[in-house]
């Protein structure tokens, strides 16, 4: 019955991708011309470059919070429990604001260092809010990994890079990899932190383009069929994950 | 040169980009908004940016009326999604973790997306946009957001306290009353957190579930800060915002030391 409730709207979305009318709701025949549109560029430019903005930043975005988080994790971790607590709660800051807090503070930040905003502020932003699921995704597989075996490999003669590099880091790569694309994932969802970074030089993302585009009145109908191919591309790809998690956890049975 | 490799082989030293990042990026921010509040257009001291506040009916009553609409949405999003997760964390449905995933699904579609269906359910049904919409809308949107929290709670509580329960003779009933609940109380907390402040401080969705009739602080402080004429009256907009997300999560981290400390005993 919940089901049922919150998948109508995203039904509803499906259903009229797949048919000409400007406004959802009025059924003109079945066409697959939104489908077609999409994928021979017959649609807006605006939208075009905004979808474009939107996966640049997400990866230049998740890349570098991804770096960022998991060195700063491994340095956490090896912090003494006092200096290690105060960093842990500077982490906790930006998961618990919300999207329009981080946005107002960072806009503020720009505008007193003079910065002209655009597309470095945009992704420094997201790299904000993206760095501390990336800590947390690494750290519980570091508490989980036997601190002794990095120690042996020095005992070896191995120097701290290569014991990095051959210990720690496969190790921890799960947990770095979730990182990765939780980031991407939040980057790509983000509409408040980008609306206050992304300054007025026209920079949209696809967020934002939809919200100006709703705000004019009407949604561009290509929107309809892209959000079903992403929505359809997720349920695919979580399927896929949810099958082999449990075809593994049968074989380790 | 040995000194500084030395240095840098010290793991603990690897912190040090990420807290230089922390402090411009998260903390600087953060004092900014204060200092803001506190300035005038021309960069003088002022308070007079929370007398506007205080004087302004209107800014007053939306902030009220927020609140009120968070706290009746957060409750709503309890009351639906803690049955919810309480199925999902059953054994029967917990096989292939399908269904648990059906739900965390819609978290992945665009939020603005997914309010712009709800406004266009609400057309075709013939249902005006309005208050009830706007509830219900944010109900949607955040619900996810209440059911993955407690879900999570009740996955980790030790199956061994329910048997043990049922074999001193309680009741399913009781079973819950007892044990469960008490248990699950830290998801809740969580999920509060993530329901309660996001809805406070939305401003897009409540503008398209309207047709910008009702305007929550949010949209207040969006419109705002980004004149520079009126920025610093957002700043001091801004400032309240985060008190109250000073004094929620306060209240909220005694909570949760509370309960895990009556977990122990």
């Amino acid at each position: 019955m919940l089901l049922a409730v919150l998948y109508t709207p995203i039904l509803i979305i499906a259903i009229f991708s797949f048919t000409e009318t400007k406004v959802l709701g009025n059924w003109t025949g079945f066409s697959m011309k939104l489908y077609t549109n999409l994928f021979s560029g017959g649609m807006s430019n605006s939208l075009v470059s905004a979808i474009k903005n939107t996966i640049v930043i997400a990866l230049a975005a998740s890349t570098i919070a991804t770096v960022l988080g998991s060195i700063a994790a491994i340095g956490i971790y090896n912090m003494r429990s006092k200096s290690r607590q105060a960093v842990t709660f500077l982490n906790n800051i930006p998961l618990i604001n919300p999207d329009i807090i981080t946005g107002i503070s960072l806009f503020l930040l720009f505008v007193a260092l003079g910065i002209s905003q655009g597309y470095t502020t945009v992704i420094l932003a997201h790299v904000t809010f993206c760095t501390p699921y990336v800590v947390l995704s690494v750290m519980p597989r570091l508490t989980g990994m036997n601190p002794n075996i990095y120690e042996a490999a020095l005992d070896l003669g191995a120097t701290p890079f290569q014991a990095l590099r051959k210990v720690i880091i496969p190790e921890i790569k799960p947990g770095i990899i979730s990182g990765f694309i939780l980031s991407f994932t939040l980057s790509i969802d983000d509409f408040a932190v980008s609306l206050f970074t992304k300054g007025n030089i026209g920079l949209e993302t696809l967020s934002t383009y939809i919200y100006s585009d709703a705000r004019k009145g009407g949604l561009t109908p290509e929107l309809r069929p892209l959000s079903t191919i992403i929505f359809v591309t997720v349920l695919v790809l979580l399927i896929i994950i949810n099958r082999r998690s449990a075809k593994q956890a049968k074989a380790k049975v | 040169m040995n000194k500084l490799i030395k240095f840098l082989s010290r793991r603990s030293t690897w912190s040090i980009p990420y807290v230089v990042f922390l402090m411009l990026f998260v903390v600087l921010p953060l004092v900014l908004i204060g200092v803001y509040a506190f300035m005038d257009y021309n960069g003088n001291f002022t308070i007079a940016n929370f007398v506007k506040f205080v004087e302004q009916p209107e800014a007053i009553k939306t902030f009220i009326y927020s609140v009120a609409v968070a706290i009746i949405t957060t409750f709503l999003t309890i009351l639906l999604g803690y049955p919810a997760a309480y199925i999902l964390s059953n054994k029967e449905y917990n096989r292939s973790k399908t269904m648990v995933l059906l739900f965390i699904l819609p978290m992945w579609v665009n939020v603005l997306i997914r309010t712009l269906a709800t406004v266009s359910l609400f057309d075709i049904t013939g249902i005006p946009l309005g208050e009830g919409a706007l509830i219900f809308g944010l109900t949607y949107d955040f619900l996810p957001f209440m059911i993955y929290p407690i879900y999570n709670t009740m996955m980790k509580i030790d199956k061994s306290l329910i048997e043990a329960a049922q074999d001193l003779g309680a009741n399913q009933l009781r079973v819950f009353l007892k044990v469960i609940f008490p248990l699950s109380i830290p998801g809740v907390v969580s999920g509060i957190m993530m329901v309660f402040l996001p809805t406070i401080s939305t401003f897009a969705i409540s503008e398209l579930l309207t047709m910008n009739d009702i305007r929550l602080f949010g949209s207040i402080i969006q419109e705002n800060i980004m004149l520079s004429d009126t920025m610093n009256y957002g700043a001091a907009l801004s400032l309240i915002m985060l008190l109250i997300i000073g004094i929620t999560s306060f209240f909220s981290g005694s909570d949760e030391s509370e309960v895990s400390h009556g977990g122990i005993i």
